[in-house]
């Protein structure tokens, strides 16, 4: 192919859909589009970054607040939805490979709408039974916190504990709303037959997104639910 | 001439090991690892509860970064600035982390309130 002048090839020679011009060939476009992303998801990390040192340093300060804060939220719905968002990288993995593999494009649209089921079933989880239960229970900053007594001298701080908790599991829950928004315009392409074997790059990138997310939670999940000396109530839950 | 295709299998064996991984950090927190104790100063008493549960942690960040975000069929270009996004949160975490822990160090055997001859009377108009 390379019998074209590069500067004349985007015009003279035959190219999949979803070329862009600029390019020399596909391989590199598809490598650039990655590299994009990645350098959007490296201030994503950075902007996780900045709430996770926060919560390195304050855990350190008011450790025994952060600690009774941590045995308060319900590892058994922390643990399912860290399952179920492992569940959904899965099927978001699949939709890629159903477009890198070929498959009808019925399989994509599959695909991605499991994913958005599963993500859908992760913030119902988070949402109708965490967030409402600690609604009820009064452990919401700002919405009649009431210290009790049971917590001690590390009572004051425990709200400490939930403006993180809330903060960081409602970041990463707003993520997951726009990655919602980004996943269903993924179907309506997909069902378009936008994507083939050759051009999947939205889905590619997506995926990194919706995977950076999954990471993020990945780490939530030890730091916010299991790290607060879980086994000394083992036996009361 | 196209993109690596990672093969259906590989996705699910990620998938079973991740699962495995979650119940397996789940489980740990209900054991009491205690603590290290290393004898040096800051660092003095280590808890391995916290060592077990970002351990696994980072395994599955691995797992999805490698293999479900095609991060080891990328091109070298890409693996440098994924490294580099650890390395800048790894700088974020640490120096303010060398700031925090290290307020309460004395500078003087006297402590915070001894006397520093020559620069603050110089400075003095200032205050």
């Amino acid at each position: 192919m390379w019998e074209v002048p590069v500067a004349d090839m985007a015009v003279r020679a035959p190219h999949p859909p979803g070329f862009k011009h600029q390019f020399e060939d596909m391989d590199q476009q598809r490598e650039a589009d990655s590299l994009g992303m990645w350098v959007f998801l490296v201030t994503e990390i950075m902007f996780f970054g900045g709430l996770f040192a926060t919560y390195i340093i304050y855990r350190a300060l008011y450790l025994p607040a952060f600690e009774t804060g941590s045995r308060l939220l319900n590892v058994k719905f922390g643990a399912a939805n860290t399952a179920v968002l492992i569940g959904s990288s899965l099927t978001m993995a699949l939709a890629i490979h159903a477009a890198q593999a070929g498959k009808k494009k019925s399989e994509q649209v599959m695909y991605l709408v499991l994913t958005m089921i599963l993500g859908a079933i992760f913030l119902f989880l988070k949402f109708n039974f965490e967030w409402r239960a600690d609604y009820h229970e009064h452990l919401i900053p700002g919405f009649h916190f009431i210290i009790r007594s049971e917590w001690g001298a590390a009572g004051p701080h425990v709200p400490m504990f939930f403006c993180f908790y809330f903060f960081m599991t409602g970041l990463h829950a707003l993520h997951m709303l726009i990655g919602f928004g980004i996943l269903g315009t993924l179907t309506v392409m997909a069902h378009r037959g936008r994507f083939s074997s050759e051009y999947y790059a939205p889905l590619e990138v997506s995926g990194l997104y919706w995977h950076f997310v999954d990471i993020v939670w990945i780490f939530l999940f030890p730091l916010l639910y299991l790290i607060g000396g879980r086994f000394a109530i083992a036996g009361v839950h | 001439m196209s993109a690596h295709v990672v093969p259906v299998k590989t996705y699910l064996g990620i998938f079973v090991a991740l699962l495995v991984l979650t119940a397996l950090t789940t489980g740990a927190a209900f054991i009491d690892f205690g603590d290290l104790h290393t004898g040096i100063r800051l660092v003095d008493v280590i808890p391995l509860n916290t060592v077990v549960a970002l351990a696994i942690a980072v395994a599955k960040m691995l797992l999805v970064i490698l293999f479900f975000m095609h991060v080891k069929y990328s091109s070298g270009l890409t693996k440098i600035v994924v490294m580099a996004g650890f390395l800048f949160l790894a700088i974020l975490v640490s120096f303010t982390l060398a700031d925090e822990l290290s307020r309460g160090w004395s500078p003087e055997a006297g402590g915070w309130n001894t006397p520093v001859p020559m620069i603050l009377p110089l400075l003095g108009g200032l205050f």
